[in-house]
């Protein structure tokens, strides 16, 4: 085993291990402040931050020979007998002189900028910086220009440190920005009339470890230490990134990636960046209504799920519309619920929203071409519960509709269902649907009951790749809204509230599918491949 | 020294040096047409070794030694760039070399590429060389019209392409693994090392980058033998395990003060003062010198008590300068102002820098500003510790930043203040006689722009 030295410390790698020298210190506690270097990136080695001490230990005589001079810690690899010293007054030393030099021309305008509070020259500069500044440089102000839609660069504040600049040219592809000038004159830039607009654009405003990049969105909306994130799963597409949802008292104001290396590493897309707007778009239904001649009226929830028992219990064939929004322990209640009504229920796969090809970048990152979170998790519950495979949401309109109560559940963030889909439902005798917004189907609906939204939900979602993603909500639903998960507990006769990891691990118990999946889950999430189940023939 | 007789410079005189036809009147392509007919590659790099070159670029590395650090089994090309970015203020021997005696160099240089077994070589000139360049794209027609260049050259079988490559007026272009960036069409921030361009370099292949007056001297080895080579010049240090020796002849740039600058040949181990006064016929109007730059403005400052420093690899280091860099030296008189020449010398070196590494980037422009604000007549005592400091901390001897020209950039300033201190504070005693020893912050001069 390769025994490596930090700070007096021994640490034992695997044999395999490939570790720089600051990752080996954050293995141990120990934080070696940098700015340009990021797992995601290639090394380049120039904000000179993570300089520390490094020497060989002779393996017979333990003897250590020290370099004389510095080194970056994120291009020196850990290798057996690697001798690191982080703290020395040496290394304090460099730090602070390169903490002073990138204040230099720093503007200093921590008040009015978005950054304070998670900015990196910010907390180095208590850490390791001097007390006082010496610098006769005047600051600039803070001079700013548009890089693309959605990223302003605050010129002044760049501590060229290239993260952007990398990202754009390793991971996204598209090269859109670069460095001009030389030396103190140094400024981020995009040429004229190639502004940053790739899908992965927004990544650059979270790996910029300075104020410099700004998303537009999220500028002067709020301060970040008023945010509290909460880990989540992005319902935009199958991919299904994990995010963090930086949320103040139930409203969101952004999403970052989570780093989760079996997913999506260090990265979301634009898409799933700013696709939250659904949740707090005023026209949300907000509490369940039942139509009364023709009128909409609303009611309470306790009467509706009287009804909706009593209309379903004595419908002669109920179906249920999967949406793939729902979370696997969603559709687990609910399967379980129509399978108790009787053999006759359809179990129908609700429209899978889809856009384009799957969308694959040069760093690996993929945009799935499917816009919902779930498609493979609903099948597989309903594959494990049933034992068959759902209907597709066409094929099931095209055989022609033979159920008489028919309850759609959904979450979709824009309705996927047409003046077609409404038509073929017209021989319904009760259609519920349970959504976020009134769309052509719900026109048509007796009873529409308030859904939540992916951001809301709380439970599982497995990914185009079979990787299951367990979460809690992000956010909390508006008072008066349900998700499918509370109503179906509720309808299944579950005592106390609805509680998605006792289900997650009755699902493991008892289903074909599902046996990888058994709590706790990995804050990464776990692989249900190898647990093949079978598709259903989605079109278009 | 009446007794050397130059080698590099011989045919710098003749009215039509910089032609083919000259040159073959004097013996030129001999050397080549005898080594490609009865010498191996390998043969040839153990000659370079055995004879001691160094580099003459500024690391002074030894050339064999370089060479041999190519790897053995190689699957794609290699590719061999010369180095004619020659941009350290004050240094002008390649340029005397490609103007004059332009197939001197190209001789040379397949030579050296014949040793490495490279089939393209870059020619990497720096922008500011028109004629230099007319005349090495002319000398390379001359050579593929001749046969001296192209494929299967004086029917040996071994192909080799030149391609002129000319630079944009970058001073960081000289350093090797940015004149790799920049050949390669990218902005010429040099690489981290490892891996080393002879293990991965130009287009992500083994590379060989050498100085031009490095091939020139492997001409002359390979025409009259290591051993001829070995005589001239300084043994290693025995004090000093580090030092390869100092060996063969070497092109010394005098400029400044002096009556007569210019480009003299003599063996390493010349003396400044041998140089200054019997080359360079004393300091102007007669005047005492002050100071002298050793090899280029980055390695820093003799004063003229260390005047009797050798000009060979190993002798400026031992007075406190950097090294030998390009023995560029320059002369300045008894009327400089120190505070006026590191002023001159950090304006270059800010304007310069890449701008890659942090402590580089902003440590010359922060030196910079101070010495502005010095000039104008604000300055304080305790800039002088913090221009120490910053030169301190830039370079790859602190292992602040990722190439050596950092170390370029504080050597001036270490050597100025260390050498001149007394200078520096009694101009800024006599300039801010009310707040010399003030030491709180100070308010910056307005921009100005360079």
């Amino acid at each position: 085993m390769p025994v490596v030295w930090i700070d007096g410390r021994e640490v034992e790698l695997a044999p395999d291990e490939r570790l720089n020298g600051i990752e080996l210190a954050a293995r141990v506690g120990i934080d070696i402040p940098h700015y340009c270097w990021h797992p995601g990136l290639s090394v380049v080695a120039s904000c000179r931050m993570c300089l520390v001490e490094t020497g060989r230990r002779d393996p017979q005589t333990g003897e250590v020979q020290m370099l004389p001079k510095l080194v970056p810690a994120c291009q020196t690899p850990a290798s057996d007998g690697t001798v690191f010293v982080t703290d020395s007054d040496k290394v304090r030393q460099a730090r602070a002189m390169v903490e002073e030099d990138l204040l230099l021309r720093h503007p200093v305008d921590c008040p009015i900028c978005d950054k304070a509070g998670e900015c990196r020259l910010q907390d180095y500069y208590f850490e390791h910086g001097r007390e006082r500044r010496r610098a006769d440089i005047k600051p600039f102000h803070s001079r700013k220009r548009e890089l693309g839609p959605t990223v302003r660069l605050f010129v002044d504040r760049c501590v060229m440190c290239t993260r952007c600049v990398r990202f754009c040219r390793e991971i996204a592809g598209s090269s859109e920005l670069y460095v001009e000038h030389r030396g103190a004159h140094e400024e981020i830039e995009v040429f004229p009339g190639f502004p940053l607009e790739n899908p992965l654009a927004g990544n650059v405003v979270d790996l910029c470890p300075v104020g410099a990049l700004a998303d537009k969105d999220f500028l002067y909306q709020q301060r970040v230490w008023f945010l509290r994130p909460r880990a989540h799963v992005c319902g935009g597409c199958a991919t299904g990134c994990s995010i963090w949802i930086d949320q103040n008292q139930d409203r969101i104001y952004r999403i970052r990636p989570r780093e989760n290396r079996q997913v999506n590493d260090w990265w979301i897309c634009d898409a799933g960046r700013y696709g939250w707007k659904h949740v707090h778009d005023a026209t949300r239904w907000i509490e369940p209504a039942m139509r009364v001649d023709e009128e909409w009226k609303s009611a309470g929830w306790s009467e509706v799920l009287e009804e909706l028992d009593r209309r379903f219990r004595a419908a002669a064939r109920p179906a249920l519309v999967l949406s793939p929004f729902l979370t696997v322990e969603e559709a687990y209640l609910a399967v379980r619920y129509f399978e108790g009504l009787g053999e006759a229920s359809d179990i129908v796969l609700g429209p899978v929203p889809r856009e384009g090809e799957d969308q694959t970048f040069p760093g690996g990152f993929t945009i799935a071409a499917e816009k919902c979170p779930n498609r493979r998790g609903i099948e597989r519950v309903v594959q494990g519960v049933t034992g068959r495979v759902p209907l597709s949401w066409s094929e099931w309109l095209e055989a022609g509709i033979e159920a008489d109560c028919v309850w759609i559940t959904g979450g979709y963030p824009s309705a996927p269902f047409g003046e077609s889909d409404a038509e073929s439902l017209s021989q319904v005798s009760w259609l519920v649907v349970q959504d976020l917004f009134d769309h052509p189907v719900a026109a048509r609906a007796d009873l529409r009951l308030p859904s939540v939204a992916w951001a809301e939900r709380q439970g599982a979602y497995v990914n185009a790749n079979d990787h299951l993603q367990a979460f809690s909500w992000g956010v909390r639903p508006p008072v008066g809204c349900r998700s499918e998960g509370q109503v179906f507990w509720q309808l299944g006769g579950r005592k106390r509230l609805y509680h998605p990891n006792d289900l997650l691990a009755e699902m493991a118990e008892t289903l074909e599918g599902f046996s990888a999946a058994r709590p706790p889950i990995a804050e990464t999430g776990v692989s249900l491949a190898g647990q093949r189940i079978e598709e259903t023939e989605v079109v278009g | 020294m009446a007794a050397f007789e130059p080698v590099l410079l011989a045919r710098i005189e003749r009215p039509e040096s910089h032609t083919l036809a000259d040159y073959e009147s004097t013996g030129g392509y001999q050397t080549l047409r005898r080594v490609l007919g009865s010498q191996s590659p390998e043969e040839v790099i153990d000659e370079v070794k055995r004879s001691g070159l160094r580099g003459r670029g500024g690391a002074g590395f030894p050339t064999g030694l370089k060479w041999t650090f190519l790897p053995k089994e190689r699957k794609g090309p290699t590719y061999f760039c010369l180095n004619a970015d020659e941009s350290e203020p004050g240094t002008f021997n390649n340029r005397i070399l490609m103007e004059e005696d332009p197939h001197q160099v190209l001789e040379g240089l397949i030579l050296s590429c014949y040793a490495t077994g490279t089939t393209t070589a870059f020619f990497y000139m720096r922008y500011e060389y028109p004629l230099a360049w007319k005349r090495i794209g002319r000398a390379i027609e001359e050579c593929y019209e001749a046969g001296y260049l192209g494929k299967n050259i004086l029917g040996s079988g071994y192909d080799l392409d030149v391609v002129p490559h000319r630079g944009a007026a970058a001073y960081i272009c000289g350093e090797e693994t940015g004149l790799i960036e920049s050949l390669e069409g990218k902005r010429a921030w040099p690489r981290i090392k490892p891996p080393f361009p002879a293990v991965e370099g130009a287009f992500r292949q083994p590379t060989v980058v050498n100085n031009v007056e490095t091939v020139a001297c492997v001409r002359h080895i390979c025409e009259r033998g290591a051993d001829w080579f070995r005589s001239m010049g300084v043994p290693p240090d025995p004090d000093n395990p580090r030092d390869a020796g100092s060996f063969g002849p070497k092109l010394y740039c005098l400029s400044g003060h002096v009556e007569r600058p210019g480009c003299f040949e003599a063996p390493l181990g010349l003396t400044v003062r041998e140089l200054i006064d019997g080359y360079g016929g004393g300091v102007w109007k007669g005047r005492r010198a002050k100071a002298a730059i050793p090899g280029g403005i980055s390695m820093g400052l003799l004063t003229e008590d260390e005047f009797d420093c050798p000009l060979d690899f190993n002798g400026p280091g031992r007075y406190g300068c950097l090294g030998l860099g390009t023995a560029a030296v320059v002369v300045l008189d008894e009327t400089v102002e120190m505070v006026d020449f590191l002023h001159n010398s950090c304006r270059f070196f800010a304007h310069e820098s890449c701008g890659q590494c942090t402590p580089c980037r902003e440590g010359t422009a922060w030196a910079l500003r101070i010495l502005e604000r010095i000039r104008a007549g604000r300055g304080r005592l305790v800039d002088l510790d913090i221009l120490l400091q910053i030169g301190d901390s830039i370079g790859i001897i602190p292992g602040t930043t990722i190439c050596g020209l950092a170390d370029g950039a504080a050597w001036p300033i270490k050597n100025a203040i260390r050498k001149f201190r007394d200078e520096f504070e009694s101009y800024i005693r006599r300039t801010n006689p009310q707040g010399y020893e003030e030491s709180e912050p100070v308010p910056a001069l307005d921009w100005t722009t360079h």
